[in-house]
């Protein structure tokens, strides 16, 4: 009981004292999950609360840094990624974290998402899958299976879903994991990886929108969400030793891909630094 | 040449890119877009030269985002862009209002709607640069005429944008752009710069957004221990949502406030030959130009004919506006578009002056001659 006591004051200290609670997010949502684990993510890699951004969009997830007390940007829809690129590139020293979710970064903010990642900029993003859009109502995302009900696909999606772990890879992201919020240790672990890693690095999280998506989809509500996860998911780990009939119907969650890539802000200095040598020279 | 080193023969897009340097700009996001990617091709030269941030974003809308993000972390930044760019930037330039952030954004007008005259001069932006992005606010947009006001309104926009918190528009267009001038550079010091002004008070009592008796807030970066929020959503002074009716009134007001209340410090305007006229030319920007040229030979002909230049387009010193034409019998409003600002000058002439619409919308500038012609049809 001392550990959970621990936790939770680790937690406050990473809390807005004066704002802004009770939160907006439904009972059950697994966006408190994830603000949990980044709180404890950052509290270990020893970070000052001046030097953090938290930059996010437009929709449920992206409300999370209004709670948090560091520097916080709540951007447009979509864009979070270009603000949080230009913070970045102005301010390298900063460490620049952004949230949002799957219908912020892969439908309106596809284009950012994808040049972040070719980048290779020294952002964290961490990406609330839940497969909906929550904010609107229950509208379907680039990443709602096909078949599943929405307001927007109310005789079942006939779209295709984005593979967010395969689209960053492609993309040239230098750190790429999927978690979700019912293995929350997994999550804080992959989360913090993903900071102390120097290049874009993205952690798709698997989430759970019981009041549009699991009700639409006869889904059940937060804790069978969450039961499901647990059951359909398996650690790369584990993954790799088992026979492919084994991973039907299941999803992967770990740390998928890491590479040593050339950051931009490094990259940039770098450019910098050669011409204030030659104009010294002259 | 000249024996004034300083002297030089520029584009106007190489005044901009001049300009920004001297007001201290270290940061610029762009992307390609004819006529003005010669500012982005300078800035990319110039900045990493003075340890200045470059960097070409996949968009227009990254790139007026990452330019309001790296003016929260206390760089003076820009943008510059044309027509179709412009347009997909205006709902970040309304968080760039709602936010409070300064930066400077140029659009190097050419022919719309949509993709319309890449290559070809217009004005027809007027109205989009006071009402782009949705919402109520006020705008300051400047209009240089020359290479040389084209440096000197860039500075002047930077320190608008830095002394009022806002951003601010810079309208030059296609001919301006590419056209080249001579002009001195000024030295450090000869022009004033100004940089926003920096709270005076320890973190705990800081409010981003704090209601001061001249509505500008003093502002502090990200990055330096003043933590604190930013939002596009209507916010309270410590700049966290509110649905509250009166704190989103007060913010409104002070959008507002902030800007109207020093119009006349704002505004400016250029006269020529105003003091004996009967008739005046009213223009921005480069149809300027050929209003003071119409102007001179229509003096020659003992015509009493002047011209007004509204260097600050936005906002207008309607009061003040009023007041010079009150001794005005005709005014012709000259525009390259179908009379966006006619309808402006209208609304504020006095009643006994009567407002005529000169308008070309094919592409050209408009030439001395044609707005003689309009001087002999409205003085017949």
């Amino acid at each position: 009981m001392t550990k959970a006591v621990l936790s939770s004051d680790v937690t406050h200290h990473y809390l807005r004292p004066k704002k802004k609670f009770p939160n907006v997010w439904c009972a059950g949502c697994g966006n408190g999950i994830v603000m949990g684990a980044l709180i404890r993510a950052i509290d270990k890699c020893g970070l000052s609360k001046d030097d953090v951004v938290v930059a996010s969009g437009i929709g449920c997830s992206s409300r999370m840094p209004v709670y948090l007390d560091f520097n916080t940007l709540h951007t447009t829809h979509g864009r979070a990624l270009a603000f949080a690129t230009g913070v970045k590139v102005a301010r390298p020293d900063l460490k620049v974290i952004v949230i949002t979710g799957d219908g912020d970064a892969l439908a309106i903010g596809g284009n950012h998402f994808i040049h972040a990642c070719r980048r290779n900029i020294d952002i964290t993003t961490i990406l609330i899958n839940n497969k909906i859009y929550g904010m609107t109502g229950g509208q379907f995302a680039p990443t709602t299976p096909g078949g599943s009900f929405a307001t927007t696909a109310p005789y079942g999606n006939y779209e295709k879903q984005f593979d967010v772990v395969n689209l960053a890879v492609g993309a040239g992201a230098s750190y790429v994991a999927r978690g979700t919020v019912y293995h929350s240790a997994q999550l804080e672990k992959l989360i913090e990886g993903g900071i102390r890693k120097k290049g874009f690095a993205i952690i798709d999280v698997v989430s759970n929108c019981h009041t549009y998506y699991g009700r639409f989809n006869k889904e059940g509500d937060a804790v069978a969400m969450l039961d499901w996860m647990k059951k359909h998911s398996m650690p790369i780990q584990a993954a790799s030793k088992v026979p492919p009939e084994k991973l039907v119907g299941k999803f992967i969650t770990g740390l998928m891909h890491e590479t040593d890539a050339t950051e931009f802000t490094d990259e940039y200095k770098k450019l910098v630094d050669r011409l204030s040598g030659k104009e010294a020279s002259k | 040449m000249s024996s004034n080193n300083n002297t030089r023969l520029m584009q106007g897009n190489e005044a901009c890119v001049h300009g920004a340097l001297y007001a201290g700009a270290r940061f610029f996001a762009g992307y390609p877009i004819t006529p003005s990617t010669e500012i982005a091709e300078g800035m990319s030269r110039e900045l990493p030269r003075v340890g200045g941030k470059f960097i070409q974003m996949e968009d227009e809308i990254g790139s007026i985002a990452a330019i309001i993000g790296a003016s929260n972390v206390g760089l003076k930044s820009m943008t510059a862009t044309s027509g179709p760019g412009f347009s997909l930037m205006q709902e970040n330039i309304g968080y760039a209002y709602m936010t409070e952030t300064p930066v400077v954004v140029i659009n190097v007008q050419r022919g719309g709607p949509s993709t319309g005259l890449p290559t070809k001069i217009s004005q027809s932006d007027t109205m989009q640069s006071r009402w782009g992005p949705h919402g109520d606010y006020t705008s300051i947009v400047v209009a240089p005429s020359s290479v040389k006001e084209c440096f000197d309104e860039v500075v002047r926009a930077f320190n608008m944008a830095e002394r009022f918190r806002t951003p601010v528009v810079v309208l030059t267009d296609e001919v301006l752009g590419h056209m080249r001038e001579m002009m001195v550079l000024p030295n450090k010091g000869e022009l004033e710069v100004i940089d926003r002004h920096h709270p005076d008070v320890p973190p705990e009592w800081y409010r981003h957004y704090e209601i001061t008796s001249s509505y500008v807030s003093p502002m502090a970066s990200m990055g330096e221990g003043y933590r604190f929020n930013i939002t596009g959503l209507t916010h309270d002074q410590d700049g966290f949502p509110t649905a509250v009716p009166a704190e989103i009134k007060r913010k409104l007001d002070k959008l507002r406030r902030k800007i109207e209340r020093y119009t006349d410090e704002i505004h400016k305007m250029k006269t020529y030959m105003m003091d004996d006229a009967h008739v005046a030319i009213f223009s921005y920007g480069i149809v300027s130009r050929s209003a003071r040229q119409a102007v001179k030979i229509a003096r020659e002909r003992r015509i009493k004919v002047g011209s007004i230049q509204a260097v600050t387009l936005w906002p207008l010193p309607e009061a003040k506006l009023r007041e010079m034409l009150s001794g005005i019998r005709k005014v012709i409003v000259a525009e390259l578009n179908m009379g966006q600002l006619y309808q402006e000058i209208k609304r504020i002439a006095p009643r006994h002056t009567e407002v005529y619409s000169l308008t070309r919308y094919d592409g050209e500038i408009m030439t001395p001659q044609q707005i003689l012609e309009k001087i002999r049809e409205v003085k017949s």
